[in-house]
């Protein structure tokens, strides 16, 4: 079906409010990048393009040191692939949404961040918006975002200075509403609790660096020793 | 690391990071039927994953040192608050938010 240019502004409309938090998280994160960028001696254009082509926030501080070391072509792909390790776990679930959307459905997978994949999984959409159009909209706002704060702060780099501590909360309180979303719309808590409790002993675990694959491998793990027992009743309300 | 070594860094990030973001539509292509345990997994996981996600915000965060996560024990606390007494996304994120950059600039 071919939406046109009214069906389109709806969508922008629709998923516009979705991306608020994420637009006062994502140039304050974006800023620090660039910053960060900027100090460790690249000019703005390596934020620029990272942020446009690599478009996973963890990933591109990281590569800065990669960026700083010595050349390691194999290390820099194992580590890019083991952090974001994740967004398997998105692209599965995504694997339905995604169908017959088009062109518009390789934008949507190469956009994948987090917060993209947690508002396009969560967010209900209002009836008669093109559901294609607001992944779109939501994914691109998201990634116009983080370009422009990643830019600004290569160019401006260490001039900026206010106030911005504990700004960086934002992104925890968004995925803690889009837990408490999801809690509010299963009939069973099962996933939702072995997702927190699983992923909080892997940190105390493994600590802050190497909880991450952990956390996946054990939370795939009991998912699917519990396949029986969570397979038979639906899961959503 | 001379420019041309830069690059193909940069583009192997790239490369490694569309490869998880690919792979599963990939091996799991929408003409074929996808398998029923990767449908199960599609329907489990993200709740599961909402929960990682939130403690993968909060890492860095050191329980024994500094404010003890106070700040964000109480921030948390709101924002939970706040969202299932008016299930107002924006403002619990914001309300959230205020109140952890109040206690951290001003309190701790």
């Amino acid at each position: 079906m071919k939406t046109d240019h009214k069906g389109r502004m709806q969508a922008l409309r629709a998923a516009f409010p979705y991306t608020i938090p994420i637009f006062a998280g994502f140039w304050f994160l974006g800023l620090t990048y660039g910053i960060y960028m900027n100090v460790s001696g690249f000019s703005f254009w390596y934020p620029m393009f990272m942020s446009m082509t690599i478009f996973a926030g963890s990933v591109e501080f990281v590569a800065v040191n990669l960026l700083l070391g010595a050349f390691d072509p194999l290390q820099a792909f194992a580590m890019a692939f083991i952090i974001n390790a994740r967004h398997l776990f998105y692209g599965i679930s995504m694997l339905d949404r995604f169908k017959g959307l088009g062109w518009k459905k390789l934008y949507l997978i190469f956009g994948m961040c987090d917060e993209s994949f947690s508002i396009n999984y969560t967010a209900e959409i209002p009836d008669g918006v093109d559901r294609g159009w607001f992944y779109f909209f939501v994914t691109l706002l998201n990634q116009i975002y983080w370009v422009l704060g990643a830019t600004l702060g290569g160019i401006f780099g260490s001039f900026i200075r206010f106030n911005t501590e504990g700004l960086e909360f934002v992104m925890t309180a968004m995925f803690v509403v889009i837990f408490l979303e999801q809690w509010n719309k299963e009939k069973n808590h099962t996933a939702s609790l072995l997702g927190l409790i699983l992923s909080a002993f892997c940190l105390i675990l493994f600590g802050a660096d190497g909880f991450l694959i952990p956390s996946m491998l054990a939370i795939l793990g009991v998912l699917t020793l519990l396949r029986g027992h969570l397979q038979k009743g639906d899961v959503q309300k | 690391m001379t420019l041309t070594q830069q690059m193909i860094t940069i583009a192997l990030v790239v490369l490694a990071t569309m490869a998880t973001r690919f792979l599963p539509f990939l091996l799991f292509p929408a003409g074929k039927p996808t398998p029923a345990y990767i449908r199960y997994l599609g329907k489990v996981l993200p709740a599961a994953v909402f929960g990682l996600l939130v403690i993968y915000s909060l890492k860095d965060v050191n329980p024994l040192t500094g404010s003890h996560g106070i700040p964000e024990l109480l921030s948390l606390a709101l924002v939970v608050g706040l969202h299932q007494w008016k299930r107002q996304m924006l403002l619990s994120i914001a309300g959230g938010t205020v109140c952890y950059m109040l206690l951290v600039q001003l309190v701790f």
